[in-house]
């Protein structure tokens, strides 16, 4: 056991609310994106939905152990990669702390971490629903986290070459819903269309409980992003409320008067762009620079969605990249327009600096082609090891429930 | 015998089977359905894009009757199914050639 004296050296109250934090972004994948999922899919896909949430939460739980944490948050090798001094949390102690986050154990900020993998690689499952594999998408699950998240993690909130050269990104506006919505892109685009591509969701209150229990964990998302029970998680527990709120108002407005009614699924829509547009600005910008990166993430999400989404004739079945990568883009860029000096040092455009959008562009741009480029290498190795990436045509009609796990979501009758 | 099925609307479910009860009529079974006739469907719009839904949900309602019934039972359904608009819905009438209570095995018009 360390001496007490050791121990002393953390801050109770930050390591009380990294405690609750990760909580919170553990109920994000589960029951939270399981169930906003799982509600908009087809019934007879709902469970394999869910599953596609539930099982990279544990695969993620594990390798994050195993190799990720070390791989992310490792010593830095040439601003790419993590060094192994951390594999299976092997240098680990109660008393080590990680550069980023002194008033910490280590311990809770590996774990705290985790489920911000876990829950990224999820995100990108929105898009293949309905039609893969449930082994390729283990399979993808584990290479796309190592090939593209752990990198990626590491250039930005690792001491990688992007956090270097002044990259900033708070909560995960790049590292996670960039990297998700581009790879669900393309991911969609080489999977091919479902055979029927239909959104009807199967049970719209589910969506309305995830979409709830998403915001909830997001307070832990981003306000525990500042690493501390300090004033700075204050203003981005602020920033995170008011923009979700925002953008979905908007989108519920624009829905209403385009479309003549203000869906639920609108509303629910809205909140999940306003919640990732805001992720990586919460903690550099004001409440007016939230408030008005609400409204945009609700226009623009619903515009890429309506209308955009139908010209380009893609099938995102839920429309991964449609909310979580275009919000995430715009919000990244958003630090540049937006970073309140007196909040977090950075200053945007609207505070007498370009510097910081040049660099949000470049970080941006770096990251969606590399996502776009691994992502697309990982389906072109599973395709040429397992063949089809896809159920038969036969399954698909059935349901994936039924045909990949012998289950239903409703046995009503018996 | 005749058998009486009446695909009607849902939100008139209860007032038809108070009508019938008060007629006297005091068994009947019901199914929910989705059909559509020339009402067509309605559209239905997620995140933007339009669906048309073509089949609506409906109430059939079973009713099994001794023949000197059958009008009464008809002009009930009429009076209070009736909204005036489209898809509210038939009334299909046909010939029962036998009919047993399986508690005591009676046949025909005593089983009903």
């Amino acid at each position: 056991m360390p001496n007490p004296q050791e121990l002393l050296k953390f801050d109770t109250g930050d390591t009380a609310w990294l405690l609750i934090s990760t909580a919170l972004v553990m109920m994000m994948t589960l029951p939270g994106l399981a169930l906003f999922y799982g509600g908009l899919s087809k019934r007879k896909d709902a469970l394999n939905t869910m599953a596609m949430s539930f099982v990279t939460y544990c695969l993620i739980s594990v390798f994050w152990v195993v190799y990720g944490y070390s791989l992310a948050f490792g010593h830095d090798i040439f601003g790419l990669i993590g060094g192994f001094e951390k594999i299976f949390f092997k240098s680990i102690t109660l008393t080590s702390s990680n550069e980023g986050a002194k008033t910490v154990p280590e311990f809770i900020f590996a774990m705290f971490q985790l489920t911000f993998a876990a829950i990224t690689v999820a995100l990108v499952s929105g898009a293949y629903i309905e039609r893969i594999k449930f082994s390729i998408w283990i399979t993808f699950s584990l290479l796309w986290f190592t090939m593209v998240y752990l990198p990626v993690a590491h250039w930005i909130w690792g001491g990688g070459f992007l956090a270097k050269m002044g990259v900033v990104d708070f909560a995960g506006g790049i590292v996670v819903h960039t990297t998700a919505g581009i790879s669900a892109l393309i991911g969609a685009l080489i999977l091919k269309a479902r055979n029927d591509t239909t959104l009807i969701p199967h049970n719209l209150t589910l969506v309305v409980l995830g979409t709830g229990l998403l915001w909830f964990g997001w307070f832990g998302f981003n306000a525990g992003s500042a690493l501390s029970a300090k004033e700075l998680a204050t203003i981005a527990f602020v920033n995170t409320n008011t923009a979700a709120a925002s953008a979905s108002l908007i989108w519920c407005i624009a829905e209403w008067l385009i479309f003549k009614k203000p869906t639920i699924l609108g509303l629910a829509s809205g909140t999940i762009a306003g919640l990732a547009t805001i992720t990586p600005a919460a903690g550099y910008v004001n409440v007016y620079g939230a408030l008005i990166i609400g409204v945009i993430a609700g226009l623009v999400c619903f515009i890429s969605i309506a209308f955009v989404k139908g010209k380009l004739n893609y099938d995102d079945t839920l429309d991964a990249f449609g909310i979580h990568g275009v919000g995430g883009i715009i919000g990244s860029l958003s630090v540049g327009f937006f970073a309140d000096p007196s909040i977090n040092q950075i200053a945007g455009l609207f505070y007498g600096s370009a510097a910081q959008l040049w660099l949000q562009l470049l970080g941006i741009g770096i990251i969606i082609f590399y996502s776009a480029m691994v992502t697309a290498l990982i389906f072109l190795f599973l395709k040429i090891i397992f063949k089809n990436l896809r159920v038969n045509p036969e399954d698909e009609l059935v349901g994936l429930d039924e045909t990949q796990h012998g289950e239903r979501a409703y046995n009503l009758h018996i | 015998m005749k058998k009486i099925e009446a695909i009607i609307k849902p939100t008139k479910l209860e007032d038809v089977k108070k009508a019938l009860e008060k007629k006297g009529i005091h068994g009947m079974t019901i199914t929910e359905v989705k059909g559509f006739g020339r009402q067509k469907g309605y559209i239905e719009v997620y995140r933007g894009k339009e669906y048309e839904v073509r089949f609506l949900p409906k109430i059939k309602i079973e009713l099994i009757v001794k023949d000197d019934e059958v009008e009464k039972i008809i002009n009930t359904i009429l009076e209070t199914a009736k909204t005036g608009n489209v898809g509210d819905g038939k009334i299909f009438i046909s010939s029962i050639e036998e009919v047993i209570r399986i508690r005591t095995g009676e046949r025909g018009e005593e089983a009903i």
